[in-house]
């Protein structure tokens, strides 16, 4: 069987599991259980069930599309092949699939042949690829499986609806990581929301009615976790989708989602205003990203990625080595003046063939900036329209400036909801739409991207710094890491930017999930009223400290040589963030000007990173209590909470390495736990209070899981398995080269020059040493408190009140937009109330008394007239007959008899008369 | 031409059903007592039933209605076994009711 089929059978069951569960929640939630706790149970098996098929899926893909390391070519070869077969297979399978999927695509003439083309158009590449491994000038299609499996409509003009799949290694990638988290944020709810558990009465004790008293309401945990299914449903629906239209689809359900779980205590004035206020931002970008897909859609006339006429070949086709080249239905769509001049030319006698030859051989002169005289060429605007609307509902969903004002106020929602929001899927939506998206975005988008990545990176960051809030410092940190992760794809370093998305994506859910351990023990978001926790919850401490250093890039540079170069070696973070500064650096010595401020941007806020994580690790888990109360109750949170930390922090040190690295330190770390084992037992300690000893099996099993896994891989001659290789894969073809921007004088660099020595080497010190020093600087303030923090805030007080502020964002949005809405809103109401309320009521009165008028001329006179009328004689004719009926049985003969005769002389009379 | 020099035919027959069916109808519309009245229903049947007889019969016409007309006879009188029994079913219960059998009393339900 085609492998691409058996991918989109696995990976749409993987949509479709949370859907289900979805349903199941929604119709029989209240059942499942005492307060509906096997809801839990449902959706986290649901969930659990997808990132099995997710894994065995990658596993799949693996084993077809092996990936390429940087060094050793060995692989290409059977690459080849595998590709090569893979491609055959696709041709020549399709007339026997039975399954429906097939069907659908391969009923179809022309899809057939489309996908077929896409598969001999792989394997053709990928010889290509083995060929000329290392030349950076040649493009290369990654591989990739594209399927219609249902078409909505075929509009006749060119203009095609359907609903397709996509798949390349980012929608694998991007499945088990979602999965992967989604599953452990599912477990580690079920311990969370365990309060909503208790019947009926569950007590709100931050809503405070009128009278005083706190808010009783029913518990609802299983509206929670149906929330939570459907959210990751949408999700993955979003990874596979493979067109722009189903993705916008998916998209808005993402964002309902994240409107029905930040608003879970929808008593909660806060809440359900920070829902509104989600809900409302992403409109804004929404409305972008439609006029996006109107442009697209106008011009080219189809929505779908993939395939002989998708966007991505209408771009940048096979035949132009994948350079971006404006497509013609967009140059025909703004040369229109052009078009009508040619038409008009031709006469009216032209054939519709003759007009469309005439108007192609144009197309050429009219594309071109020279000769059309239009700067870029006509139809270059329409394709940045296109990139920047779409960018738009990027910006929206991945809260970025201007529009990254709903994320930190999304904090309100459940811990898991946030840790979700945060990692895998709201934002991750946004980055990976733009990557996805990168074969259409010109140079110009390109820098958009790079600046609104920039601008939001740096602002967000230094917000983070005086934040108190210990959801806030990391709703923050997303925003920054977010705006890293859009400046890294703005500035072309495309694997840089989807590499971070993974790896901040695992340990930002890890400290979202740390942060909610804290919460959870100490009843309150403040940091201020924590510190020492370390001793109460060591667990969830050292698990935070995994997840601190990781997103601050901690690891030792060139510690390892290989084949005459040496290499980092570090948690998941020092791998991606390292890629972006390279990146930005490569930029900076391509394009002097702007590609100072962008370096300086990212290379600032790595160390702002790294100040405001240690920063906030200090105060909440080192030092002495702050609020002796809450210290006292604290505690370490149940197996079910912390299991999925440990997971998770597993995934946030070494997610972007390979198998050796991986048996390596898997060892090491086996050894450790072994050894802190075996100490505590011998010394008798299991009960320890403080540290419990399940935890530490629960390392251990997973260390050895790790060097299993490491094993298998290394065996099987995958030792190129990282994350950086696999993603490499999917990079979009022919955004490798080296692109100049048409309208801006500045130069988009290959990805892969920023790997070379002369680049790597300074991108490496100064990202190590941007981080040394803010966790410097935080161990300064917090740590060892050699310096005061109360002391600088007095200091730089102007500034720290405008960070305290948020840049003061909330009041300039609510002096720009929400007070003027409300103003004219107010007078809109007005004008409402006096004029189109008076209008209705005139015309409700004045139907009124037409009706009465009406009533009366023609319903009780006439119609009522005829009706009673009618009554009546019929009555009267009955009274009349009645004394007829006298009783007398006599009389009644005698009527018979009468009645005979006169009927037989009426009959004789009849006859005679007919006779005659 | 006279019926009294004639050979017995159909007409004869003919002229003492019509004597009988007018008989049982006087008869009917004078007797005030029910059960007259049912002897007046017997003698109309009965003047009814000599017609079909005399129709049917194949030595009074050449023509006859042959057997339908007996049959229509025997069912004629099976029918009129059944309506003497319902009318004196009436009968009795009317007098049960009334102490009397006189159909002019028999008038409750005049318009």
């Amino acid at each position: 069987m085609d492998i691409g089929v058996v991918l989109s059978w696995l990976l749409g069951f993987a949509v479709l599991m949370p859907l289900g569960s979805f349903a199941l929640i929604l119709l029989f939630g209240p059942q499942m259980g005492k307060g509906g706790k096997q809801a839990g149970a449902c959706a986290t098996g649901a969930i659990l069930v997808s990132c099995i098929l997710s894994v065995i899926s990658l596993g799949i893909w693996l084993s077809n599309h092996p990936p390429i390391g940087d060094h050793g070519s060995a692989h290409a070869a059977q690459h080849d092949e595998a590709v090569g077969t893979d491609g055959e297979t696709n041709a020549a399978d399709s007339d026997t699939h039975a399954s429906d999927e097939a069907d659908a695509v391969h009923t179809d003439g022309e899809t057939d042949e489309a996908v077929g083309t896409d598969g001999e158009t792989n394997a053709a590449d990928s010889d290509h690829h083995g060929d000329h491994h290392g030349d950076h000038g040649h493009a290369v299609a990654p591989p990739h499986y594209s399927y219609e499996v249902y078409s909505l409509g075929d509009f006749g003009i060119g203009h095609r609806m359907s609903i397709s799949v996509y798949i390349d290694t980012l929608t694998v990638c991007m499945f088990c990581m979602v999965t992967l988290i989604a599953t452990c944020i599912h477990l580690y709810a079920t311990g969370y929301m365990h309060d909503e558990l208790e019947g009926p009465d569950y007590v709100d004790h931050e809503v405070t009615m009128e009278d005083g008293s706190h808010l009783h309401r029913p518990g609802r945990f299983h509206r929670f976790l149906q929330s939570l299914s459907l959210f990751c449903f949408s999700m993955l629906g979003l990874v596979l989708s493979g067109n722009i239209a189903m993705t916008f689809v998916f998209w808005e359900l993402v964002g309902i989602c994240s409107y029905f779980l930040i608003g879970f205590y929808v008593e909660r004035h806060s809440a359900s205003t920070a829902a509104n206020k989600a809900f409302i931002v992403n409109r804004v970008g929404d409305f972008g990203m439609i006029i996006g897909l109107m442009a697209l859609w106008g011009s080219l006339g189809t929505f779908s990625f993939g395939g002989a006429d998708g966007i991505f070949e209408q771009v940048r086709s096979s035949e132009n080595d994948y350079a971006l080249v404006v497509p013609d239905g967009m140059v025909r769509a703004s040369a229109q003046k052009e078009v009508a001049a040619v038409v008009a030319g031709l006469g009216p006698s032209a054939t519709a063939e003759q007009i469309k030859k005439a108007v192609d051989d144009k197309l050429p002169e009219w594309r071109d900036a020279k000769t059309s005289g239009v700067p870029g060429g006509y139809g270059r605007w329409l394709l940045i329209v296109a990139g920047v609307g779409i960018f738009c509902g990027c910006i929206g969903k991945s809260a970025q400036f201007p529009l990254h004002v709903w994320l930190p106020d999304a904090m309100e929602g459940p811990t898991p909801v946030s840790a979700l929001v945060h990692s895998a899927t709201m934002v991750a939506a946004g980055v990976f739409l733009v990557a996805r998206f990168y074969p259409v975005f010109t140079p110009e988008v390109l820098f958009v991207i790079a600046l609104v990545g920039a601008v939001t990176l740096f602002m967000a960051a230094t917000i983070a710094i005086t934040a108190t809030d210990i959801k806030r410092v990391l709703a923050y940190s997303t925003v920054s890491q977010l705006g890293y992760m859009m400046l890294a794809l703005g500035l072309g370093g495309w694997l840089a930017g989807v590499m971070h998305l993974f790896t901040h994506a695992f340990f930002k859910s890890l400290l979202f999930m740390c942060s909610g351990s804290v919460i959870h023990a100490v009843h309150t978001n403040e940091m201020t009223e924590m510190g020492g926790l370390r001793k109460k919850m060591p667990w969830t401490a050292y698990t935070m400290l995994i997840g601190c250093m990781a997103i601050a890039g901690a690891g030792i540079p060139f510690a390892v040589v290989l084949f005459g170069e040496s290499y980092g070696f570090g948690f998941s973070g020092f791998y991606s963030k390292d890629a972006i500064l390279e990146q930005a650096l490569s930029f900076r010595n391509t394009n002097p000007g702007w590609g100072n401020v962008f370096f300086l941007a990212a290379a600032g806020g790595a160390a702002i990173t790294a100040f405001y994580m240690f920063r906030l690790w200090y105060l909440t888990f080192a030092g002495q209590p702050r609020d002796q109360h809450r210290y006292d109750h604290a505690h370490e949170s149940p197996p079910v909470m912390y299991r999925p930390l440990i997971l998770l922090s597993v995934f946030a040190i070494g997610v972007a390495w390979g198998p050796v690295q991986g048996i390596v330190c898997g060892l090491v770390a086996a050894i450790f736990f072994f050894a802190l084992y075996i100490r505590r037992s011998v010394s008798g300690q299991q009960e320890d209070h403080h540290l419990p000893s399940d935890p530490l099996i629960t390392s251990l099993v997973i260390s050895v899981v790790v060097v299993v896994i490491g094993m298998v891989l290394s065996m099987s001659g995958n030792n190129d398995v990282t994350l950086g290789n696999l993603l490499e894969q999917a990079r979009p073809a022919g955004t490798l080269p080296t692109e100049e921007a048409a309208l801006l004088s500045m130069t988009w660099p290959n990805e892969h020059d920023s790997h070379v020595a002369a680049i790597r080497v300074p991108a490496t010190w100064i990202a190590f040493a941007t981080a040394f020093g803010g966790f410097f600087l935080a161990t300064m303030f917090y740590g060892l408190r050699k310096l005061d923090a109360a002391e600088s805030q007095k200091t730089f007080a102007p500034i720290h009140r405008f960070l305290l502020n948020k840049w003061w964002f909330d009041e300039l949005y609510n002096f720009l937009f929400v007070r003027p809405c409300h103003v004219v809103s107010g007078w809109i109401a007005s004008f409402d109330r006096t004029w189109i309320d008076g209008f209705i009521d005139w015309l409700a009165w004045a139907t009124k008394v037409f009706a009465g008028f009406w009533e009366r001329m023609a319903d009780r006179t006439i119609v009522d007239g005829f009706v009673n009328g009618l009554a009546t004689l019929t009555y009267r004719c009955g009274a009349s007959l009645r004394r007829v009926q006298t009783g007398s049985l006599r009389q009644y003969v005698m009527f018979i008899v009468a009645g005979t005769v006169i009927v037989f002389v009426l009959a004789s009379f009849w006859r005679f008369a007919l006779a005659q | 031409m006279s019926l009294l020099t004639e050979p017995v035919g159909v007409s004869h027959f003919l002229v003492v059903g019509a004597v009988m069916f007018v008989t049982g109808a006087l008869c009917m519309a004078t007797k005030r007592n029910a059960l007259g009245v049912l002897m007046g229903i017997e003698l109309v049947l009965n003047g009814a039933n000599i017609n079909f007889v005399a129709f049917g019969s194949s030595y009074l016409r050449e023509n006859s209605l042959g057997l339908d007309g007996q049959f229509f006879a025997l069912f004629v009188i099976v029918l009129a076994a059944a309506e003497a029994a319902v009318a004196l079913a009436i009968a009795l219960s009317f007098y049960n009711n009334h102490a009397t059998i006189d159909v002019d009393q028999a008038d409750e339900l005049k318009g």
